[in-house]
């Protein structure tokens, strides 16, 4: 298993992740670091050339798990002046108080009231902490903050979890190459609602132009 | 259409010609460049084959197509030559139980090729597929519905880089030609555009260039290099070369970042760390038209 480094710059992504430090427990081995934005000193020391002997570990690039801000956030309908959603943190609304914790979504009233809740047999207190409204709780009691979200999915989705370790669930960008670069993975979030987790379906781009008339129903682009 | 079988009766006859006829072969196989004589001027004539280019002469030939393309289509680019690196052999792995059909990937590989606007060309062909059969011969690229449809499957086809290519076998002038990290490449310069190599490819991975490419300069991805991604000159035949001007600086494929679903790995098998790898040794992997023998390296597999 590769050991990244800490403190690598955080590489742009298609979305900005927010710093933030997931620590992973079983079933994770792959210790995955989050870019410490700003940290220079470390950048510098990290990037300095690779030099033969320094091949190693110590010369690979940071892999860091994009973070979406609605983990910890939820979007008004709203847009500022410069047409960008409004965001609201959770704490902004709820105090960590003890939740009566609802059964399903009937109930939900406000700004949650469109939530739509299809997760196979799970209970909202599957993965929500009754004890505090901005975090999650495992099986196992454990309370773990919003942002270490694929925890809970991985105690559950075992074999995908496996997968998006070894990166073959899950998708990436940037470098596979972790010597000339870094790698941003997606949040098992960007992808699946942790509500109603199932993939959406897609309007596929436009079908090729180019597949000559008689061969249409075929891939063949013979002529 | 072709069945398979007869792509291969067509490519061993093609071979037969390419290799009995040699110099009457090669004379015929010059003709379509006439069409196109007023698209190339002397000096591209009389560049020497890539291969034997020395370190010098290629910057003066990259400096030349640079000022080409500043001129033909407005807009500055940078061409390098990015030769394989040691100790990286790529390949590629595809998730069928991911893939949705979208044709995001598809889109991605127009933009970064440069590829003309105007047939939307790409060099991937996404093909919509009944469940339980695995017959490319048989998808279809041209679904237009909401993906995935129930009870389809999506088979994204691109260049294979075969480990056995049919394709460069084929070519009577070696403008075509696999490298040692195993992507097979294409001169430009060199090809003659007697499209051989694209009758040769079982996986219909290779395109033509029947028109001059248009693209608007503001589109044109100005990241280029000599044997991918710079803009093909009319009357020569193209493929996928795995995005080499980004994978050979370690970088992914830009079909790879593009696909929301993340179906696609891609990597070194020679490092055993890698995702590919994992794959390859833990994953029932296919490959397309196996019996054939081109031992792609291009493999796909589902979850279960
Ligand atoms: C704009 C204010 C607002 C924000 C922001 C907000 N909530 Fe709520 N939340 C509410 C209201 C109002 C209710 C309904 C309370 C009720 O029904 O009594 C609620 C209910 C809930 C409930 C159901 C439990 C209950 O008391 O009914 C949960 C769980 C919850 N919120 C979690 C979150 C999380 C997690 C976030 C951040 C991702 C968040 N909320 C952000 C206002 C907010
Ligand atoms: C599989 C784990 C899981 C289950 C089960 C679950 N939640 Fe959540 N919930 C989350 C996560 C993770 C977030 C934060 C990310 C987000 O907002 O999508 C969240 C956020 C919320 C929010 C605030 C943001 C939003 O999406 O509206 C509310 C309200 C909420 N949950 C209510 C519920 C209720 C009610 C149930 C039971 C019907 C429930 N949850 C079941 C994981 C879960
Ligand atoms: C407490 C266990 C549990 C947790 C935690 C959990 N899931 Fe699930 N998940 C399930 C169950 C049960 C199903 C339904 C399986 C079935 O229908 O066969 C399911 C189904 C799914 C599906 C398939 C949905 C479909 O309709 O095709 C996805 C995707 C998924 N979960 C993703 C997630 C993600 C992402 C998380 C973390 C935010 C998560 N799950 C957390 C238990 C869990
Ligand atoms: C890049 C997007 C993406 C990310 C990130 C992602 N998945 Fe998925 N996942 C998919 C797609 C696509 C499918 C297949 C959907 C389908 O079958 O239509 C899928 C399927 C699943 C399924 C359902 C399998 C089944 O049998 O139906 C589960 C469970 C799941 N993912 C869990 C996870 C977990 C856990 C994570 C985080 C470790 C994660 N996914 C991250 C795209 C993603």
């Amino acid at each position: 298993m590769v050991s990244l480094p800490r403190g690598a710059p955080a590489p742009h992504a298609r979305r900005r992740p927010r710093a933030a430090t997931l620590t992973w427990s079983a079933p994770f081995a792959l210790a995955f670091a989050v870019g410490a934005c700003g940290n220079r000193d470390a950048r510098e020391r990290i990037f300095a050339p690779p030099t033969e002997a320094a091949t190693g570990d110590a010369a690979l690039h940071a892999v860091t798990i994009h973070q979406p801000r609605w983990l910890e956030a939820i979007s008004t309908r709203e847009t500022d002046a410069l047409g960008r959603p409004v965001e609201v943190r959770c704490e902004t609304c709820h105090s960590t108080q003890q939740l009566a914790l609802p059964t399903g979504t009937a109930n939900l009233r406000g700004p949650h009231a469109a939530m739509h809740f299809e997760h196979g047999s799970n209970q909202c207190a599957s993965c929500h902490d009754p004890a505090h409204y901005n975090r999650l709780r495992l099986a196992t009691g454990e309370s773990i903050a919003m942002t270490a979200a694929m925890q809970l999915c991985a105690q559950c989705h075992g074999p995908q979890a496996r997968d998006y370790q070894h990166g073959a669930h899950g998708g990436m960008s940037g470098y596979w190459d972790l010597r000339r670069g870094p790698q941003i993975r997606n949040h098992c979030a960007d992808c699946h609602d942790p509500h109603a987790p199932r993939f959406p379906q897609f309007s596929p781009a436009p079908p090729p132009r180019d597949l000559p008339a008689a061969h249409r129903a075929s891939g063949a682009s013979h002529e | 259409m072709n069945d398979s079988k007869d792509t291969v009766k067509r490519r061993v006859a093609l071979k037969v010609l390419a290799t009995t006829l040699g110099a009457g072969a090669f004379a015929t196989a010059l003709a379509p460049i006439q069409q196109f004589t007023d698209s190339t001027n002397v000096q591209e004539w009389l560049q020497k084959h890539y291969r034997e280019l020395s370190s010098r002469e290629i910057r003066e030939v990259l400096a030349r197509l640079e000022a080409e393309t500043k001129q033909k289509y407005g807009r500055e680019v940078t061409i390098q030559d990015i030769r394989p690196q040691a100790g990286v052999q790529f390949a590629y792995a595809l998730n069928l139980s991911l893939c949705i059909g979208c044709r995001r990937c598809v889109e991605a590989c127009h933009k970064e090729n440069n590829h003309d606007r105007a047939s939307h060309n790409a060099y991937i062909r996404v093909l919509e597929m009944e469940q339980g059969s695995m017959d490319m011969e048989r998808g279809r690229a041209d679904y237009d519905h909401p993906v995935r449809a129930d009870d389809k499957f999506y088979l994204p086809v691109q260049c294979q880089q075969c480990e056995n290519p049919p394709c460069t076998k084929v070519c009577p002038v070696e403008a075509t030609w696999q490298e040692p990290d195993g992507i097979v490449v294409v001169d430009y310069n060199w090809c003659i555009g007697c499209r051989y190599c694209e009758a040769a490819c079982p996986y219909h991975a290779r395109r033509f260039n029947w028109r001059k490419p248009e693209i608007p300069a503001a589109e044109i991805n100005p990241n280029q290099s000599y044997l991918s991604n710079r803009i093909r000159p009319q009357g020569v035949v193209e493929k996928c070369t795995f995005c080499l001007h980004k994978t050979r600086q370690g970088q992914l494929p830009a079909c790879l970042e593009a696909c929301p679903t993340g179906a696609r790995v891609f990597g070194n098998i020679l490092d055993e760390s890698s995702s590919i790898r994992w794959v390859l040794e833990n994953k029932r992997v296919y490959v397309l038209k196996e019996e054939l023998g081109t031992k792609p390296r291009f493999f796909y597999f589902f979850d279960k």
